[in-house]
């Protein structure tokens, strides 16, 4: 299949015309590297295309958020990172900021204000869901699929967002059928707290296999979440539990890129 | 004056005289913590009426979360009952608060009420406990002693309950005008002359307060702490999104001096040198200290704990049990010395590695806490004492940083490829 073309401005560039977009959207290191995660940038920057919205990406300019140092207690790289980030927003002028990853999220919005950043932070599934209200994004009413929605941490617990998410998925056409551990009960797909980047302790078992087996115990055939890391994660928890081939994980951008046939 | 008030206003004397001394003893622990700033009070009165008296974290586990809030509130209402008993006993009256009318007698017949409700609610905790289905409350940390302590309060409460109502029912039968809906039913039941209702209401009545007394001097040595602290802990507790850890101001001054290196000939204020992260109990904040004393070790931290469910050695109330015993462990020693040492530090002999590097962030055993603790900031200040002050990260990590340092990503590819997503 081959995707359809899309556009995504280069902040430098259209800065240096003279324009200011109204949002940055903010790739983050997952969504410019990351094999699997990847499809989800180009979904989103479809969607954004699709409404019509005037954004930009930072392109190499952008740089880690520091959030994973941080989390490793790595303080030291963290302000160093953030401090250099918020120079170019400022450079750029940038009031508003649109990220999908919910640990780029948390960052710029909570923790990049105590070192001087003033952008306001906007996760993609509060956005989109605003769009789809607004009826600028079309909802799809008569489909059947049912589909099982595992909360971030970083984007529930971290910053109570949980109806969004399951907004969205429902303007798609899907129930939901919820997990025993949902919204603030949710279990942590094991790879917050800079887990992801290193090896586990040992324990009895994978954190990811439990929460793939906690969706497996819903009967769904897909799995949707919101997040680069869960995505990986419950993928391999999939995998230990040799059901890759019968169950998907997706993004939500992902659900709505495939529903508008972008 | 007669003899018993004399004999009354010296058992209080002493019960607040020790009272004061344990309250004294944590308070020079408290001298040797860090600063912490507490702003925002207006938003953090609407948290004590939500999480405190409206007992909404501890619901979310609902059956105990039931028969807690029943205690809880039982207390609320019983503790005047309990400031009457103080004034009647120094003044040697008999219901001294009786003149506040209808409104005593309401509180007077709930407090009754509450008490039978409370009874019943400890004897459910005790038999619970006895029969072991409570998997959250086993676990490393939970010691024989933690768990006599909690049998011990358990059965405390449950006496000061039952002479409550013994000390109710003697006054149905001895005045049959009362306001106890439940004590007036046993004073129906119970075979007892007026004769004998008078001695038996005393011996309830004394069985009763210095019951009060004890507990309250039993309270700052053990996990029911929580009956004081629980409510102040929660008005000062965090206010700021579940996710957003605190930024360490000395590393942003020290950056600004690395970028502007000519402010570094400016006068520094703060010239004692700081120690980065937590290393022993002496380098938490006075709030995380407080956390630790305001832990009641029911475990509903750890039992929805990730690291904690699938086997690994990391217990996030734990952390709290450590840090309280550590601080009893050093803190008399560091306040006769400031350079102290024992050779021991609540990094490594309480907090292995192993527990430090298993956890996810994931906030859920802050989500849960019925008190409101942070657990997160120790573990974020133990990794930040040993990433910044001895160079030690886990494994993978210090490549990761070193990617980050180099690539501004924690992968090793170039900013170069930034943009690749789009056009693959
Ligand atoms: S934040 Fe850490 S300690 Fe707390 S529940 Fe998550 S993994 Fe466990
Ligand atoms: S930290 Fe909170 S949740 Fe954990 S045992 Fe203590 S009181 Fe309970």
């Amino acid at each position: 299949m081959t995707e359809k073309s899309f556009q995504v401005p280069i902040m430098s560039e259209i800065y240096a015309q003279g324009h200011k977009p109204e949002y940055l959207y903010w790739v983050g290191c997952a969504g410019a590297y990351d094999f699997r995660y990847k499809k989800v940038a180009r979904a989103f920057a479809k969607i954004l295309n699709y409404a019509q919205i005037d954004f930009a990406v930072l392109g190499h300019e952008e740089s880690c958020t520091g959030d994973p140092a941080r989390r490793a207690g790595n303080e030291m790289l963290f302000q160093m990172q953030a401090l250099q980030n918020i120079q170019l927003f400022k450079q750029y002028e940038v009031k508003k900021i649109l990220t999908t990853c919910p640990h780029c999220y948390n960052t710029l919005k909570n923790e990049y204000p105590d070192l001087g950043s003033t952008c306001e932070v906007i996760h993609y599934t509060e956005f989109l869901n605003n769009l789809m209200q607004k009826g600028i994004i079309p909802t799809i009413k008569a489909n059947n699929n049912t589909t099982t929605y595992h909360d971030p941490c970083y984007l529930g617990r971290a910053n109570k967002i949980y109806d969004a998410p399951r907004n969205i998925l429902k303007n798609m056409g899907y129930s939901i059928n919820e997990m025993k551990r949902n919204k603030s009960f949710a279990l942590c797909c094991g790879a917050g707290g800079a887990q992801f980047f290193k090896e586990s302790e040992p324990g009895t078992k994978e954190i990811c296999t439990l929460r793939a087996e906690q969706a497996l115990e819903t009967n769904t055939k897909n799995i949707v979440t919101a997040c680069p890391f869960c995505i990986t994660m419950l993928t391999d928890g999939l995998k230990n539990l040799n059901k890759e081939e019968e169950v998907q994980v997706k993004d939500i951008a992902e659900i709505v890129a495939e529903n508008l046939s972008l | 004056m007669s003899i018993s008030q004399v004999i009354f206003i010296i058992t209080l004397i002493i019960t607040v005289g020790v009272f004061l001394f344990s309250i004294y003893r944590l308070a020079q622990f408290f001298k040797l913590t860090k600063k912490y700033p507490i702003g925002n009070w207006g938003k953090r009165i609407s948290l004590v009426l939500k999480i405190a008296l409206g007992q909404t974290k501890i619901f979310r586990f609902p059956f105990a979360g039931f028969l807690h809030a029943i205690v809880f509130w039982g207390f609320l209402v019983i503790i005047f009952g309990s400031i009457e008993m103080v004034i009647d006993g120094v003044f040697g009256i008999h219901k001294s608060l009786k003149v506040l009318g209808v409104f005593y007698d309401i509180i007077m017949g709930f407090g009754d009420i509450f008490a039978f409700l409370i009874a019943i609610a400890i004897l459910i905790f005790i038999a619970r406990r006895i029969s072991h289905k409570v998997k959250r409350f086993d676990g490393q940390e939970m010691t024989p002693k933690a768990h006599k302590d909690a049998f011990l309060a358990l059965s405390l409460i449950f006496l000061l309950m039952f002479s409550l109502l013994g000390m109710n029912s003697m006054e149905a039968i001895l005045n049959p005008e009362n306001s106890y809906p439940v004590s007036n039913l046993i004073a129906h039941i119970l075979p007892i002359c007026p004769c004998k209702a008078e001695g038996l209401y005393t011996f309830f009545w004394w069985t009763h307060i210095e019951l009060i007394f004890i507990f309250a001097n039993i309270l700052p040595y053990s996990k029911h702490f929580h009956i004081f602290m629980s409510i102040p802990n929660v008005f000062l507790s965090r206010i700021e999104p579940l996710g957003k850890l605190n930024t360490m101001e000395s590393i942003t001054k020290e950056l600004q001096l690395m970028m502007n290196p000519e402010t570094a000939y400016e006068p520094q204020e703060n010239t004692e040198p700081v120690r980065f992260g937590i290393k022993d109990c002496e380098d938490v904040t006075w709030k995380t200290y407080m956390d630790s004393l305001t832990c009641t070790q029911c475990g509903r931290c750890t039992s929805v704990c990730p690291a904690a469910q699938t086997g690994r050695k990391l217990s996030p109330r734990k952390l709290m049990m450590d840090l309280r015993a550590r601080m009893n462990e050093k803190a008399p020693y560091l306040i006769k010395n400031k350079n102290y040492s024992d050779g021991k530090s609540y990094l490594n002999d309480y907090i292995s590695l192993e527990e430090l590097w298993a956890c996810t962030l994931c906030n859920a055993c802050a989500q849960e806490c019925p008190v409101n603790i942070y657990h997160p900031q120790i573990i974020i200040d133990l990794r930040r004492y040993l990433v910044l002050e001895e160079g030690k990260a886990q494994g993978g990590l210090q490549a990761i940083f070193a990617n980050i340092e180099n690539n501004g990503a924690p992968w090793q590819y170039s900013p170069t490829e930034r943009l690749n997503w789009i056009n693959e």
